[in-house]
């Protein structure tokens, strides 16, 4: 297939998924601020949102403080932001737009439709006046793409470039979402905090990931911070963890080889042999936030090699098109 | 009532036989209904994604072609006559066109002065001598047509260049079907679905010499082009790929384009691209839309464009009054459908002529387009005809001048109720190893009351066309 089609699908996808996660990661902390606590501590978990994606810097020349409505404003409308949801949508629905003809109708109306309604989601002020089921409603679209997906298209190599996008996208996302906790406290797993609201945070994080009842039915026990890390990394049946997002990078790697892919191929094995290998001690002896800021060192890495092998390479120097969240 | 031609009524009272069941199935329809099954189509052409872009819109708006639910039919006799006429016209343009980029035939027996060619900015001197497959130059021609008068066809413009309107005339009648099946099983209306595959067949049949299995892509200038629906639609159901000029390159004059398993060799480009913008090498040196050697490509026979380069000297306005003596020149046949009557200003009678009756008239530059430079001498005042008439004095062979004409109308939808309104046709032609038709077109139509400007970008509508079979 055309390198600019499959660039398209692969970010169509890649943009999918990354509002799916802001909405996500913007829901357990709204659902956090609940708790009763000061507000420096909420603003500091606002805070947090921001240097996870990166984002710090862009939002302070708008805004003055992270307080929940700036942050929620600036992640979901911003229109310069790129990874507010509003422009994930957007970018889902151009990429789209550009290769229509290699989707299914049911597929292109789906991102079309979605991004109609984010129009008329905006306008009535859904995220405002009630923020947690707009970003349910952003989940569902998610779901909805990805179904449809699954359901309708063709299974080639167009179908390995979108599931090529989601995994990369969430593999990095999930790392993010777990190193948050790392930035709101400035330590790791959260060093001075009552273990109540520990319990609460940790909770959060795992409903944002769609895994309260996993853990619940994994573990059978309650909810400690290591296992929660655990099951988002390492576990292979679980279908947001890193090991199982590198593992879907391998297997969408394998099915569209060409000439001068093996090194990138070779390259996403290993990063899937030493999840596999590891294990949660050996990561909190290494460091937990130390772990993952390498982990998302080298999906970027993949990012750009696999931009090179089948994709419209990526110029080192030009801010991509579509910019990527590592700086 | 009024002085045009309406094509649903042979009078206030009494519908035209071929529109008899439609009239009746209308007036049974509740209003109410009627109105619920416009917003549908609406919605749905939104959701599909039906749109054009407007330019410079920041706010990714695109905007939809209103669609009228009434239909323009048109019976089998009227079609067949079409058909035969259109056939003939587009034969003859496609034998003009070798024959102006080879041995010049017509030049030569005095029918054109050859400075009505070799001043045409459209005419491309490096396609001089260039032999290409099946001497076919317009492969896809859309020809504007009207009715005027009692009903007589007219040609007004041959469109060569890359004609555009077919995704409408096929998605109208998807839509048709799906909102009102009932009215297809009470017609016998032929079919227009397989259009993608006449033209997959044509522009196979004209793919360089020895290619088996020839590659055919859809050439986009990109999705902020205005017709860019158009461009994914008919990559997608022809089952070509949709390329921008960055996807194509050329190596030792052959074409590739870059794919997720290295190059692949593409043989026939149905490009969507005016020739200016098409290889920056050997025209627009800014053009970033085209493929750098293309044109070098080419002329070495190694790939087929359709439509090929230089057809615009066919479709010109300056060019169009010949069109009847070229088809009695090379076919030897006379013109089974009408030109409007055309005055060039550059001849001194026809120039007497029109400076006498500029009130009456529509006089164009030649090589104007999109209306600008025109007088419609009706609609215009005593100062502009005065105006106007300087500047014809001032340079007569930059203009023609043809009569106003009452183009027909058709019963269609607007505010106050069904009402008619004028509409034009266009036809698509289809030439390959043979000239082809599908039975239908595209029923532009002015929603504007007394307008005779259907162009989408001015407000217009479109129609379903029924051709009915007998």
């Amino acid at each position: 297939m055309l390198s600019s089609t499959a660039d398209h699908l692969f970010w169509m996808a890649r943009y999918t998924e990354r509002a799916e996660n802001t909405a996500r990661m913007l829901d357990v902390n709204l659902e956090n601020s609940l708790m009763p606590q000061s507000d420096s501590v909420i603003e500091q978990s606002w805070l947090a949102q921001l240097k996870i994606s990166e984002l710090e810097q862009y939002f302070f020349k708008k805004y003055d403080a992270p307080t929940q409505q700036n942050v929620i404003d600036f992640m979901v409308v911003d229109a310069d932001n790129p990874s507010s949801i509003a422009s994930c949508l957007r970018a889902a629905r151009e990429n789209a737009r550009a290769v229509r003809g290699s989707l299914t109708t049911e597929v292109w109306e789906t991102e079309n439709f979605t991004w109609l309604n984010l129009q008329q989601h905006l306008k009535s002020g859904l995220h405002k006046s009630n923020p947690s089921q707009f970003f349910e409603w952003v989940k569902f679209r998610s779901h909805l793409s990805r179904g449809v997906t699954f359901g309708t298209m063709l299974q080639d190599e167009s179908f390995n470039f979108i599931r090529l996008g989601t995994f990369l996208e969430r593999a990095d996302n999930t790392a993010r979402i777990l190193d948050v906790k790392f930035l709101a406290v400035h330590g790791e797993n959260g060093a001075g905090n009552d273990s109540q609201a520990e319990f609460y945070y940790w909770a959060a994080l795992l409903r944002s990931v769609s895994a309260f009842e996993i853990y619940r039915k994994v573990y059978r026990d309650v909810i400690t911070p290591s296992r929660v890390a655990e099951l988002l990394m390492l576990r292979n049946n679980m279908p947001r963890s890193l090991i199982a997002c590198v593992h879907g990078v391998v297997g969408n790697l394998k099915d569209v080889r060409n000439d001068i892919s093996l090194a990138t191929e070779q390259f996403a094995q290993s990063l899937f042999l030493e999840l596999e290998q590891t294990s949660i001690e050996t990561i909190q002896k290494f460091g937990l936030h130390a772990y993952l800021i390498r982990f998302l060192e080298n999906i970027n890495e993949l990012g750009l090699r696999l931009s090179n092998d089948f994709l419209v390479p990526v110029a080192p120097d030009l801010t991509p098109k579509v910019s990527s969240q590592l700086q | 009532m009024s002085e045009f031609f309406n094509e649903m009524f042979a009078s206030p009272s009494v519908a035209r036989a071929h529109y008899g069941d439609f009239e009746r199935w209308l007036s049974e329809q509740p209003a109410h209904q009627v109105e619920q099954k416009r917003s549908e189509a609406e919605l749905i052409f939104r959701r599909v994604g039906i749109t054009f872009a407007v330019t410079g819109d920041n706010e990714g708006n695109e905007r939809l072609i209103p669609f009228d639910i009434i239909p323009r039919i048109i019976c089998a006799d009227e079609w067949a006559q079409l058909k035969a006429g259109l056939i003939q016209r587009v034969t003859a343009l496609n034998l003009f066109l070798h024959d102006i980029y080879h041995a010049q035939h017509i030049l030569k027996a005095g029918i054109i002065p050859p400075e009505q060619i070799f001043n045409n900015e459209q005419y491309r001197p490096k396609m001089q001598g260039i032999d290409i497959p099946l001497s076919t130059y317009a492969h896809i021609a859309g020809v504007d047509i009207v009715r005027a008068g009692a009903g007589e066809f007219y040609v007004l413009e041959d469109n060569l260049r890359v004609p555009s309107g077919v995704s409408y005339m096929l998605e109208n009648r998807k839509m048709m079907m799906r909102l009102f099946p009932d009215l297809f099983a009470r017609h016998r209306i032929a079919p227009v679905a397989h259009y993608p595959d006449m033209l997959l067949d044509t522009l196979r049949s004209a793919a360089p010499n020895d290619i088996d299995n020839p590659t055919v892509v859809v050439l986009t200038p990109g999705m902020y082009n205005s017709a860019y629906f158009e461009h994914a639609f008919l990559a997608q159901q022809m089952g070509v790929h949709l390329v921008q000029g960055s996807d194509l390159f050329v190596d030792n004059d052959v074409v590739f384009m870059r794919t997720t398993r290295g190059a692949e060799r593409v043989d026939v480009i149905y490009r969507r691209l005016d020739d200016d913008y098409l290889d920056p090498l050997e025209f627009r040196s800014d053009s970033t839309l085209g493929v750098p050697g293309l044109f070098s490509a080419y002329c070495k026979g190694n790939v087929t464009l359709a439509n090929a380069i230089g057809t615009g000297v066919a479709d010109d306005k300056s060019i169009y009054p010949y069109v009847p003596d070229m088809i009695r020149f090379y076919l030897s046949e006379e013109p089974i459908l009408n030109n409007v009557p055309t005055y060039q200003c550059r001849k001194k009678e026809d120039l007497a002529y029109t400076l006498d009756h500029l009130a009456e008239l529509v006089v164009k530059e030649v090589h104007g387009a999109g209306g600008y430079g025109m007088l419609v001498g009706p609609a215009s005042s005593k100062a502009d005809i005065d105006s106007f008439r300087q500047r014809i004095l001032a340079k007569p062979d930059g203009y023609i001048a043809q009569p106003t004409l009452a183009l027909s109308a058709c019963p269609t939808y607007v505010a106050q109720g069904i009402a008619p309104r004028h509409i034009d046709l266009r036809p698509f032609v289809l030439s390959g190893k043979s000239v082809s038709i599908a039975p239908g077109g595209l029923t532009r139509v002015a929603l504007k009351e007394g307008s005779l400007v259907v162009n989408s970008s001015q407000g217009g509508g479109t129609k379903d066309t029924w051709i009915l079979e007998k």
